[in-house]
C-alpha cells in the first residue's frame, strides 16, 4: 500500500489483535515458536480482557489443574508475556483491517498503519442486547447486560440495583445472580426461553441452587414496565414454538433486569478483511491451522467461536500462535499450500464443528457443540470407512466437546462428518 | 429563581429551539423552559429524521407554506449549526397502474406548493435511483432530505444559548398567571417562576395543557404513537433514497404515511413508524404485535435484512389535533392570540414540524414584533463551533492530524461507532449542561451502535466520575426519575 501523507506505516511479522486470554496465549506461542517480531494490540488500559472482571473462581481447572480467579488466571499469562518481552500497545484500538493485512491502529497521540505478514484475530465476543432479541416494553433505566453490570460492580464498585430479575441462563447471568445475592440484592428468578439451561450445569448448582434462586425454563420476558426506573417485568411460559402463552403471563416486580441471552463473536474487523464467515458460530471459517479463508489471517478464542471454558481458549490460541509462526517462518505461505483440504460437516445432533476443514497432514482437536441435551450417547467422527467414536455420559449444548482426531483418520477422503448416535 | 424576560418559550423541541435561535438574532431578553433534563426529549428525538419536500399538503395550507420554506432553509442552517443533513431525494412509488394517476395529482399539488424539481418517473428511471425497487412508476422529489433531528434541535439550542437566550431545563410549567398590566407569570413545579411580556406555547404534546392553564378552551391533542426498529449499519447503502408507497387509504387515515424504510444520516435504517392513538402522550413502549408487524413489513421491502440486524426499538408520539374517529391530519395552528395579548400559540405541530421549524420560527418572530421591539443584534453569530462529521467519518489524513494534535482523539470509547474520548468529553461538557447518559448519547453518538453501550457505558461512567466526582446515585439515564445505580457495592476504602 502507498504511504499516506503524515501517517506512519511500519512492518511487522505478526500482529495479534486483542490482549485477553486468546491474544495473550497466541502471542506467547508465536514468540516461543521463534518469531520475535510480534506486536499485541489491546484496546483496554491493561491486558487480560474480560478475565479482569471475573473475580469468581473456577478458571484453570484443565490448564493449570487448580481453581483460579479470572485475574489470577490472566496474571499467569501476563507474567509469561512480560517475561518474553513481547511488544504491546495498550489503550490502542484497531480501526480497520484489510485483506492484505494492513492494520490501522489508533492510540493516544498516534494513528499508524502496520503491514503484517500474519494477523491473529483474538477480539473476543460481546453480549447480545435487548434490541437484538426484540423485548417489548418501555425504556426505563435498570436494564443491563449481565457483563456490563459485572464490569460496573467488580471494577467500579457500583451496585446497579437491589431487586433483580435475570433473563437468560448464560454463565455470566448465573455468576451475577450469585454475586448480587452475596452483596445484598434480592435476585427474584432467572428466566430461560429454552427448555434447558444455557449455562454450565456446575454454575446452575453453585450459583442458583445453592442460593435458592429459582430457574424457570421455557419462560421469557414479554414486557418491560416503568417510565423512569424499571418497575418490573412481565414473564410468560412459552410453547414449543417459543411463542409466549398469554394465559401464563405474570408480573415480577424488580428494579433491575439483567440480560444473559448469548454472546456474539466480535467480527467486524474480520468481515472488513473479507474473511469467509460461518453463520452458525458467527466466527471465521478456519482450517486445522486456524487460518481463515484469507491467507495470513488467523483466528482463535471467542472471536472464532464462543467457548465454555477459558482453558480451551488458551489451548486453542496457543495452537493458532504456533501455526501463525510457522506460516511466517515458511515465508508467509501456508505450510500445507496446495494440499487438498477435507471439509468437516456437522451431522445429526451437532450444531457446529471447528475447524470447518483440515489438511489431513496432522493430528488436531475437533471442537463442537451439540444441538440439545442428551445422556449416554456416542459422538462419531467419520471419514469414509474410518471413524472415531467417543462415548459420553452427558452431552449439553452449554458444554463444548473436544475430540482429538489423529491424522490417520483426517487424511484422505473429501468430507468428514460428525454426528451424535 | 425569579427572572424577567421579554419572551419566554415553553418547550425545548425542535420548534421551540428554532424559535429561540431565531430570537437570538435580535436584541431581546429571551428564554426557554423545558420540563425534561435536556432539549429534544420528546417528539424531536423520536421521529424519522426526514426533511419533507412538501408535495403532500393542500396548497395554501400553513403546513405547505412552512414546510416548503423550511426545506429550502435547511442547507444553510445545517451548515451553520454543524448538523448532518443529506439531500437523498424521495421516491413515492405507485405499485399498480391504478396508483399512477395519484402520482400526477401529487405532482400538481407539489408544483402549486412551489416544491422544486418534481418529476414522475417510469419504472426504468426509478430503478436507476434505487435498483430493485418494485412498482410501475414513482414521483421523484429531489429536495426530500434526511437530517439528524436531535442534532438539529441541540444545534439550534446551543447556538441560541451562545447568542444570549437562557435555557431553563428541568422546569415543568404548572400554572400561568396573566398580569393585569399585561404579560405573564409562568410557575414551574420546582417553585421557580418566570415573568415575561410575550409567551410562546411550543409545548408539543402538552400544548393544550398550556392553553388550558390560560383559560383558552377548544384545544385538545390526541397523541398517536409510532413505533420503529433501528437496523444495523451493515445494511448502510442498501436504501439509497426515501421510498414511500403511494398513499394507501389506511395510511391516510392514520395520518402517518405508513411504515417504510428510512435511512438515517448516520448510516442506520429505520423501519416504521406505525400509528396508534393513545391517552398517554409519553407512553413510548414498543409492543409485541407491532414489532412483529414491522419485522414482517421490513423483511418484505428489504429481503437482505436478517434477525441479527436489529439494534434497538423506539417509539414517539405525534401531537395530533384530529381524534381517532376523524383521522388524517389537521393544519398547523400558529397564532398571535387576540383574546390573550402577548400569547403566541402553536398547536398540532406534528409532521412536518422538523422541516418546518426554521420557517415557523421566522413566522413566530414576526408575531413577537407585534408586542416587543426586535432590533437585530449585531453580535449575532450564526455559526456553531465544531465539526459536522464524527472522527470515524474523516479521511485517514484528517484522523491522523487530529490524533497528533489532541491525544484524546486516539482513544476510542465507543467501539461500535468508533467514538473517541475527545468526542465523548465534548458531549459531556456540552454548553447546555445536560448531563444524563441520554444527553451524552445524542451529542456524541456513543452507545448508539450494535452493542448498545455494553462496552462504552462503563467507560462513560468512569469519564463522568472523573469529570464531576459523582457518586453512583448521581448518574441519570434520562432524567431525575431514571437513576442508573443504587450505590456502591462496598463502602469506599472499606474492608473487602
Amino acid at each position: 500500500m502507498s504511504e499516506k501523507k503524515g501517517i506512519q506505516t511500519v512492518q511487522r511479522d505478526v500482529v495479534v489483535i486483542g490482549g485477553g486470554p486468546a491474544g495473550l496465549a497466541a502471542a506467547i506461542a508465536v514468540k516461543e515458536a521463534g518469531v520475535d517480531d510480534v506486536l499485541l494490540v489491546e484496546r483496554d488500559r491493561v491486558l487480560g480482557g474480560i478475565l479482569n472482571q471475573c473475580i469468581h473462581d473456577g478458571f484453570g481447572l484443565h490448564r493449570f489443574k487448580e481453581a483460579l480467579s479470572g485475574p489470577e488466571y490472566a496474571a499467569r499469562y501476563i507474567q509469561s508475556f512480560r517475561e518474553k518481552k513481547i511488544d504491546v500497545m495498550e489503550n490502542a484500538i484497531v480501526l480497520s483491517l484489510t485483506g492484505d493485512r494492513v492494520v490501522e491502529v489508533s492510540t493516544r497521540g498516534k494513528l499508524q498503519y502496520i503491514q503484517a505478514k500474519a494477523v491473529i484475530l483474538a477480539m473476543g465476543c460481546r453480549e447480545r442486547t435487548r434490541g437484538a432479541i426484540s423485548i417489548p416494553g418501555s425504556r426505563p433505566s435498570g436494564v443491563y447486560t449481565a457483563g456490563a453490570a459485572q464490569n460496573l460492580m467488580n471494577l467500579e464498585n457500583i451496585m446497579v440495583g437491589k431487586r433483580v430479575a435475570i433473563l437468560g441462563s448464560g454463565d455470566i447471568g448465573l455468576i451475577m445472580a450469585r454475586r448480587m445475592t452475596l452483596e445484598g440484592a434480592k435476585v427474584e428468578s432467572v428466566f430461560e426461553l429454552l427448555p434447558y439451561s444455557s449455562g454450565l450445569p456446575r454454575n446452575i448448582q453453585q450459583c442458583l441452587n445453592d442460593y435458592d434462586i429459582p430457574l424457570f425454563l421455557s419462560t421469557t420476558v414479554t414486557d418491560i414496565v416503568g417510565k423512569g426506573r424499571l418497575e418490573g417485568v412481565k414473564v410468560a411460559q412459552v410453547g414449543e414454538d417459543r411463542a409466549p402463552i398469554a394465559s401464563t403471563e405474570r408480573f415480577v416486580p424488580c428494579d433491575t433486569l439483567l440480560l444473559s441471552v448469548g454472546l456474539i463473536p466480535e467480527n467486524e474487523l474480520t468481515r472488513e478483511a473479507g474473511v469467509e464467515m460461518d453463520p452458525i458460530t458467527g466466527g471465521a471459517v478456519v482450517d486445522d491451522t486456524f487460518m481463515t479463508s484469507v491467507p495470513g489471517i488467523f483466528s482463535c478464542g471467542n472471536v472464532l467461536h464462543v467457548h465454555d471454558l477459558v482453558d480451551w481458549v488458551s489451548m486453542e490460541s496457543e495452537q493458532a500462535g504456533q501455526h501463525a509462526a510457522a506460516y511466517v517462518k515458511a515465508g508467509a505461505k501456508p505450510a500445507a499450500a496446495g494440499a487438498a483440504k477435507v471439509s468437516i460437516k456437522p451431522g445429526d445432533g451437532i450444531r457446529y464443528t471447528l475447524p470447518q476443514s483440515v489438511s489431513g497432514g496432522q493430528d488436531f482437536i475437533l471442537s463442537m457443540r451439540v444441538t440439545a441435551p442428551w445422556r449416554d450417547r456416542t459422538v462419531v467422527v467419520r471419514n469414509g470407512e474410518k471413524s472415531i467414536r467417543k462415548k459420553m455420559v452427558r452431552l449439553h449444548p452449554a458444554e463444548m466437546i473436544r475430540v482429538k482426531v489423529g491424522k490417520e483418520v483426517a487424511s484422505g477422503g473429501n468430507a468428514m462428518e460428525v454426528s451424535v448416535e | 429563581m425569579n427572572s424577567n424576560y421579554d419572551v419566554l418559550i415553553i418547550g425545548g423541541g425542535v420548534v421551540g429551539c428554532a424559535i429561540a435561535r431565531e430570537l437570538s438574532k435580535y436584541d431581546v431578553k429571551a428564554a426557554l423552559v423545558e420540563k425534561e433534563a435536556d432539549v429534544s426529549m420528546g417528539a424531536s428525538c423520536r421521529n424519522s429524521g426526514v426533511c419533507h419536500a412538501g408535495f403532500k399538503y393542500a396548497p395554501g395550507s400553513l403546513r405547505a407554506i412552512v414546510d416548503v420554506k423550511g426545506n429550502a432553509m435547511m442547507d444553510d442552517l445545517c451548515r451553520d449549526l454543524k448538523v448532518k443533513m443529506k439531500r437523498i431525494g424521495k421516491l413515492t412509488v405507485a405499485l399498480n397502474p391504478e396508483d399512477e394517476p395519484g402520482l400526477h395529482k401529487l405532482k400538481e399539488r407539489g408544483d402549486a406548493n412551489g416544491v422544486p424539481g418534481l418529476k414522475v418517473l417510469n419504472r426504468e428511471e426509478m430503478q436507476k435511483i434505487q435498483p430493485g425497487v418494485n412498482g410501475v412508476a414513482a414521483l421523484h422529489s429531489p429536495s426530500s432530505a434526511i437530517v439528524s433531528p436531535y442534532n438539529l434541535t441541540i444545534g439550534l439550542a446551543e447556538n441560541a444559548l451562545a447568542n444570549g437566550v437562557n435555557f431553563h431545563l428541568g422546569q415543568e410549567v404548572v400554572a400561568i398567571e396573566k398580569k393585569p398590566e399585561g404579560g405573564f407569570v409562568v410557575r414551574c413545579k420546582s417553585g421557580d417562576a418566570f415573568e415575561t411580556k410575550v409567551l410562546i406555547n411550543s409545548a408539543g404534546l402538552y400544548a393544550a395543557h398550556i392553553t388550558d392553564m390560560l383559560g383558552i378552551s377548544g384545544f385538545k391533542i390526541y397523541p398517536a404513537r409510532g413505533e420503529y426498529y433501528i437496523l444495523d449499519k451493515r445494511l448502510n447503502g442498501t436504501v439509497k433514497c426515501l421510498i414511500y408507497p403511494a398513499q394507501s387509504k389506511s395510511a391516510e387515515h392514520s395520518g402517518g404515511g405508513g411504515a417504510h424504510l428510512t435511512p438515517t444520516v448516520d448510516g442506520n435504517i429505520l423501519i416504521g413508524p406505525t400509528a396508534q392513538y393513545l391517552d398517554d402522550p409519553e407512553d413510548y413502549a414498543c409492543t409485541a404485535d407491532v414489532m412483529a408487524q414491522l419485522r414482517r413489513e421490513g423483511q418484505a421491502i428489504l429481503p437482505a435484512m436478517r434477525g441479527t440486524d436489529f439494534i434497538r426499538n423506539f417509539a414517539g408520539s405525534r401531537a395530533k389535533q384530529t381524534p381517532p374517529e376523524v383521522g388524517g391530519n389537521a393544519d398547523f395552528i400558529i397564532e398571535d392570540r387576540k383574546d390573550v395579548k402577548g400569547f403566541i400559540n402553536l398547536m398540532g405541530i406534528e409532521s412536518p414540524g422538523l422541516t418546518s421549524s426554521p420557517a415557523i420560527a421566522e413566522m413566530v418572530a414576526g408575531m413577537v414584533k407585534n408586542h416587543v421591539a426586535l432590533n437585530p443584534d449585531p453580535a449575532f453569530n450564526p455559526v456553531r463551533p465544531g465539526r459536522v462529521d464524527f472522527f470515524e467519518e474523516l479521511s485517514a489524513e484528517e484522523k491522523a492530524d487530529l490524533v497528533a494534535e489532541d491525544p484524546d482523539y486516539g482513544e476510542i470509547i465507543c467501539r461500535c461507532e468508533k467514538i473517541t474520548k475527545r468526542e465523548v468529553l465534548d458531549a459531556i461538557r456540552n454548553p447546555l449542561g445536560a448531563r444524563t447518559l441520554v444527553s451524552i448519547k445524542y451529542r456524541g453518538r456513543a452507545s448508539m451502535g450494535r452493542c448498545q453501550g455494553g462496552f462504552c457505558v462503563p467507560r462513560i461512567v468512569r469519564l463522568l466520575r472523573d469529570e464531576f466526582g459523582w457518586k453512583p446515585e448521581d448518574f441519570l439515564e434520562r432524567g431525575k426519575t431514571s437513576p442508573m445505580f443504587v450505590g456502591n457495592v462496598r463502602p469506599k476504602g472499606g474492608a473487602a
